[in-house]
């Protein structure tokens, strides 16, 4: 192959990529340009991204007035950090024990675990609300983590890379004396760090999405996650607002899509590394 | 450690402290609600009341007449048969030329990954202003072109194709870097070693090399957009809740509407566990195909 035809083949693939590019960051710059714009502009206006009278006052104070803006991210927070951490605590141990212990019961209980990746929430929603409705925990943050407190993707995921983990390691601790659950959390956990971070990003992605079981759950304004908050703001919104709308979606995705831009290194290897896994 | 070892008390005894608080967890989140399901699905309970009576299959078979579930699964299969051939291909296309790219790799990865980490639910508003049909861009743009406006949200003929226009958007960059992983893999010497053989051109290195090397890359890839596909639910939710007249009513929404609107729970419950044998029958076929797959290799 000669340099020119090298060359050429490149600018054509940038151009291809660089058109791609546009058509997927297409709606980001229509959600920021329309959050700028009054209402007037939105239905009036061409394709202009740039308003020509600017409304960014009026559109984001709706966005943060009509609905708790900032608990519904809060909201986000605590139960994406919630559930991680539940995941985490009772799916190591278990992991380590599937991986590295022999005891009665063990094939019995990976085949479980295994049974368990079949079943996601919207199939037992059901008897979930019913059992929560009866114990009137409905309506509580506590009922958008619980039923997510375990993660039997979790406890597959890190028994594959516990197992990678050399059982030298784990006999020198127990010569040291340590306990097993000790060796859990003091030589499992800080080895299957890349790993545990891996599954905290795609658990937040997946949690932080969530509408299904928020929409089930929960019916106050003030315990919505952001999904739920979102469409509790397209309720209340009288007409096709969408200075004020786009002006929410701004705020509810800024977060995640922050987060991602700071660590993409971290995002993308571990929402790949689940992904294949998976 | 060897196979025949007897298990030592000690370490049986350790094992089965581990595991105990998670097994209690999956008795009790996992296994007990399943089994629910399945037997409300053998009655015509109601949320609320007390009575309910035994009905056998009775539920399963209404199913099968049930117009507008058989449609919720039509449809269901359409979306999938939209979304996954796209996403995938264009995953696929995507992680070829940015593989191939030096110094703008991580600038376009990023981009393309962005609609990942986006919420769906706003993604989705931003969508319905995009499709718009008298003020949305989409329109606007395929004027000057002098095609006529689309009612993409609002024609039972559209609204299945405009929301896989919206998942396509969405799954297409989390496509791409499973393939860039699967890509990384491929130990480099196999391309020169094609091209000594007479594999000239890129296109025939790829048939040669790259498409046969990424099988199970391609097969977990298709598996996963198969299923997160079966699984959609937030954009029906946010931008047509089923309609117009049924036309985007999926599995997922009709559950929804069953078991929490209605309150039908004995009809949910089985539109539930027919939904769990979709996804065990996605399941199996990517197993057989996974089992095959190692036989030629």
């Amino acid at each position: 192959m000669t340099t020119a035809s090298t060359h050429w083949m490149r600018v054509l693939r940038l151009m291809i990529l660089g058109l791609g590019a546009l058509l997927m960051l297409f709606p980001f710059f229509f959600m920021i340009s329309t959050s700028f714009k009054p209402q007037s502009e939105v239905f009036s206006a061409g394709l202009s991204l740039i308003p020509q009278q600017w409304a960014i006052i009026a559109n984001y104070s709706k966005a943060m007035t009509r609905i708790p803006m900032l608990q519904i991210l809060a909201n986000g927070l605590i139960v994406c950090a919630s559930i991680v951490f539940f995941q985490i605590l009772f799916a190591l141990p278990c992991a380590y024990a599937l991986a590295k212990l022999k005891f009665k019961g063990r094939e019995f209980l990976f085949g479980l675990v295994l049974l368990g990746l079949l079943v996601p929430i919207h199939a037992i929603s059901i008897p979930l609300y019913a059992t929560a409705r009866y114990a009137g925990i409905l309506n509580t943050l506590a009922i958008l983590v619980v039923p997510f407190t375990l993660s039997v993707f979790a406890i597959f995921l890190f028994r594959q890379f516990i197992k990678t983990i050399p059982d030298d390691l784990i006999m020198a601790a127990r010569t040291d004396g340590l306990s097993e659950f000790a060796i859990v959390w003091r030589i499992i956990l800080p080895n299957a760090w890349p790993s545990a971070s891996a599954f905290a990003i795609f658990s937040v992605v997946a949690h932080w999405n969530d509408l299904y079981w928020p929409l089930i759950s929960v019916s106050k304004m003030h315990l919505a996650t952001p999904p739920l908050g979102l469409l509790f703001f397209r309720a209340a919104e009288a007409g096709d607002d969408y200075g004020a709308l786009m002006a929410a979606t701004v705020l509810i995705t800024a977060p995640l899509v922050l987060f991602f831009l700071f660590a993409q290194k971290l995002f993308i290897e571990g929402m790949t590394m689940t992904g294949l896994k998976g | 450690m060897t196979r025949t070892d007897p298990i030592s008390r000690h370490e049986n005894r350790a094992g089965l402290f581990l595991v105990f608080p998670t097994f209690t967890l999956m008795v009790l989140l996992l296994i007990l609600p399943t089994l629910a399901v399945f037997a409300l699905s053998l009655t015509d309970a109601e949320l609320g009341s007390t009575t309910f009576t035994f009905l056998g299959l009775d539920a399963y078979s209404d199913l099968l007449s049930d117009r507008n579930f058989l449609r919720a699964f039509k449809n269901t299969f359409i979306y999938v048969g939209l979304v996954s051939p796209a996403s995938v291909i264009l995953g696929l296309m995507l992680a070829l030329l940015i593989e191939a790219e030096t110094d703008a790799r991580g600038f376009f990865r990023s981009i393309y990954f962005l609609p990942v980490v986006a919420l769906v639910v706003a993604m989705a508003s931003v969508w319905q202003y995009l499709m718009h049909p008298s003020f949305g861009p989409i329109n606007l743009f395929l004027n000057i072109f002098g095609i006529t406006s689309i009612n993409w949200l609002g024609s039972s003929d559209n609204v299945l194709p405009a929301l896989a226009i919206i998942g396509i958007w969405q799954g297409i960059g989390f496509n791409m870097v499973l393939f860039l992983a699967g890509l990384t893999g491929i130990n480099r010497d196999l391309y020169a070693a094609a091209e000594m053989d007479g594999a000239k051109t890129a296109w025939s290195r790829f048939w040669v090399v790259t498409w046969p090397m990424l099988g199970p890359t391609t097969l977990f890839v298709i598996t996963i957009t198969v299923i997160n596909a079966v699984k959609v639910f937030e954009t029906v939710a946010t931008l047509t809740q089923g309609g117009p007249a049924k036309a985007s009513e999926v599995l997922l929404w009709s559950i929804y509407q069953e078991g929490f609107v209605f309150l039908h729970i004995g009809t949910a419950s089985a539109m539930a566990m027919v939904f769990i044998v979709v996804l065990l029958v996605l399941l199996l076929i990517q197993t057989r195909l996974l089992e095959k797959q190692v036989h030629y290799t």
